[in-house]
């Protein structure tokens, strides 16, 4: 029998899976995954789950799996990968079982950044400040941050104001708690923000009483002085004493289990245009960087929930093609994400350019689009405000081809 | 195939509509409307592609 392995059984792999069984695939489908709990979601971990009176993890249950004897998977849950033997089609369990395959999905996701010292096993209570330094990418992370919060917790200090960052300090704030959100940049969400957007989300974490401190770096987080907390020091001279740390740099892509194994690794597994890792090897999601050819053919990874199912999917088709002999096809998407902060709806379509123009609303308002054009005056993006339905426009423009003037005529 | 959609999760960002508009509108009230809660199986495809891609996981697809 045919044997199809998927490697990390979230958001990428799950959906490679679906599309397998759904394209007709009927052989033997293993799927890994190195956490205990049944996939799920992450987006509502720093927002709803931290915010609702009663968090409700069966809601988090991803859908595909809600019935998991349908899609006739053969799990390997709480199992890591270790490693990967390419000419010898293998993956080998961390206990030891060898998965020989016909085809892998590489969907192993991506890990929190951490800084020195930090160490998310830690028990409260034995005397470093280790305990107090969390972080957040899954559901156990996200069950520590919501006790430590319902446990009491009156100051926070969030290092980091990308988008789980400021998430983490909207939903903080909503719950009644002192934050005070900081990061090394000139503006929060830096990296995928232009700087005037990042500062309107400066100002509406302001205006919600977040303590917001920009181009300032923690230099040292020590345990506090009941040794409960933690007194972070910024490279400013400030101290700021806090009952929990929160810790959002960033995410490095989960490919430790992959080395040696002869697939290329720069910052993700790197894949052709098409999410071809290697003869049978495809990769999706957080940890795949492929060629977009829509963007020039620029290697890109994308750390997004809607580029992850629609890469695994991609993925598992283009594996069945590579069994099958079938005619690849380019994975090509524009992307899309969404952050909820406060009552904001903050979503971005396609990727920010050097040209932009407010075709709709004003920041003041927190209401608005925002039209962005690459170096040549081609529309390439757009960012909106609590108007959910005209970034999916955007994004549909953006895939069409449309011109700005289309654009204004549509968004406007 | 029976479509539901959880009113209080759906931001009505129109993500449904995109795939599959025979199904979902989201109107200029912003609110989303199901045109059709028992789609015919031409659309089964749509319409389960329509519920993976509902960032709010507010589509359930019952039977
Ligand atoms: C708190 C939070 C909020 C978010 N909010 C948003 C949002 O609002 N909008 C948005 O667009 N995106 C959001 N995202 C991003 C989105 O969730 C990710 O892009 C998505 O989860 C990526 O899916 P993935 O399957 O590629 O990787 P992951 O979800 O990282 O899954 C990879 C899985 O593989 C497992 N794994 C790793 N190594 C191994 C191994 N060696 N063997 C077996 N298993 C392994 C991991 O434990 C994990 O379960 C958010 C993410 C987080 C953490
Ligand atoms: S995709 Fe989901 S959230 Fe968006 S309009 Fe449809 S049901 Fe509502």
């Amino acid at each position: 029998m045919v044997t199809i392995a998927v490697a990390g059984a979230s958001l990428a792999g799950v959906q490679a899976a679906q599309v397998l069984r759904r394209q007709g695939f009927d052989g033997r489908l293993v799927v890994i995954g190195d956490e205990p709990h049944q996939p799920y979601d992450r987006p509502p971990l720093s927002k709803e789950y931290l915010t609702a009176d009663e968090p409700d993890e069966e809601r988090l249950k991803l859908r595909a799996t809600a019935d998991p004897a349908a899609l006739d998977l053969d799990w390997r849950l709480g199992r890591a990968a270790v490693s990967l033997d390419l000419a010898g089609s293998t993956v080998v369990l961390d206990d030891g079982e060898a998965i020989a395959f016909d085809g892998l999905v590489v969907a192993t996701g991506a890990s929190p950044r951490r800084l020195p010292g930090q160490d998310p096993g830690a028990e409260a209570g034995d005397g470093s400040s280790a305990a107090t330094l969390l972080e957040l990418r899954t559901l156990d992370d996200a069950r520590r941050l919501r006790a430590a919060i319902d446990g009491g917790a009156t100051r926070i200090v969030v290092c980091g104001a990308g988008f789980i960052g400021a998430e983490v300090a909207a939903s903080a704030r909503q719950r009644g708690v002192d934050v005070t959100l900081i990061d090394a940049a000139p503006a929060p969400m830096d990296r995928v923000l232009d700087r005037e957007a990042g500062m309107a989300v400066a100002d509406l974490h302001r205006a919600n009483g977040v303590d917001v401190r920009l181009g300032v770096k923690v230099t040292e987080v020590a345990a506090g002085e009941d040794r409960a907390g933690a007194l972070v020091t910024l490279d400013d001279g400030a101290e700021l004493a806090a009952d929990v740390v929160v810790v959002g740099i960033g995410v490095v892509p989960n490919t430790a289990w992959l080395d040696g194994s002869g697939l290329t690794i720069d910052d993700g597994v790197v894949t052709d245009a098409t999410t071809l890792a290697a003869e049978r090897v495809v990769a999706a999601g957080d940890v795949a960087r492929w060629p977009n050819q829509r963007f020039g053919g620029s290697l890109m990874r994308v750390e997004q929930w809607d580029n992850a199912i629609d890469m695994g999917g991609h993925a598992a088709r283009r594996l069945l093609a590579e069994l099958d002999g079938g005619q690849p096809e380019p994975f090509r998407p524009v992307p899309w994400f969404w952050s909820d902060q406060y009552d904001r709806k903050i979503q971005l379509a396609g990727v920010v350019g050097p040209h932009r123009e407010i075709v709709q609303g004003t920041m003041d308002e927190g209401r608005f689009v925002q039209l962005y054009a690459d170096d040549d005056g081609r529309f390439c993006g757009a960012l909106c405000w609590n108007r959910p339905r005209q970034a999916i426009q955007a994004r549909q423009l953006v895939a069409d081809g449309g011109t700005l003037d289309a654009a204004r005529e549509r968004l406007g | 195939m029976k479509v539901v959609v959880d009113f209080d999760l759906c931001e009505s960002n129109a993500v449904c509509m995109n795939i599959a508009p025979e199904v979902f509108e989201v109107r200029d009230d912003d609110f989303l409307y199901i045109l059709n809660e028992t789609p015919e199986p031409a659309l089964h495809e749509k319409v389960r592609e329509a519920a993976e891609r509902c960032p709010k996981q507010a589509i359930t697809l019952e039977g």
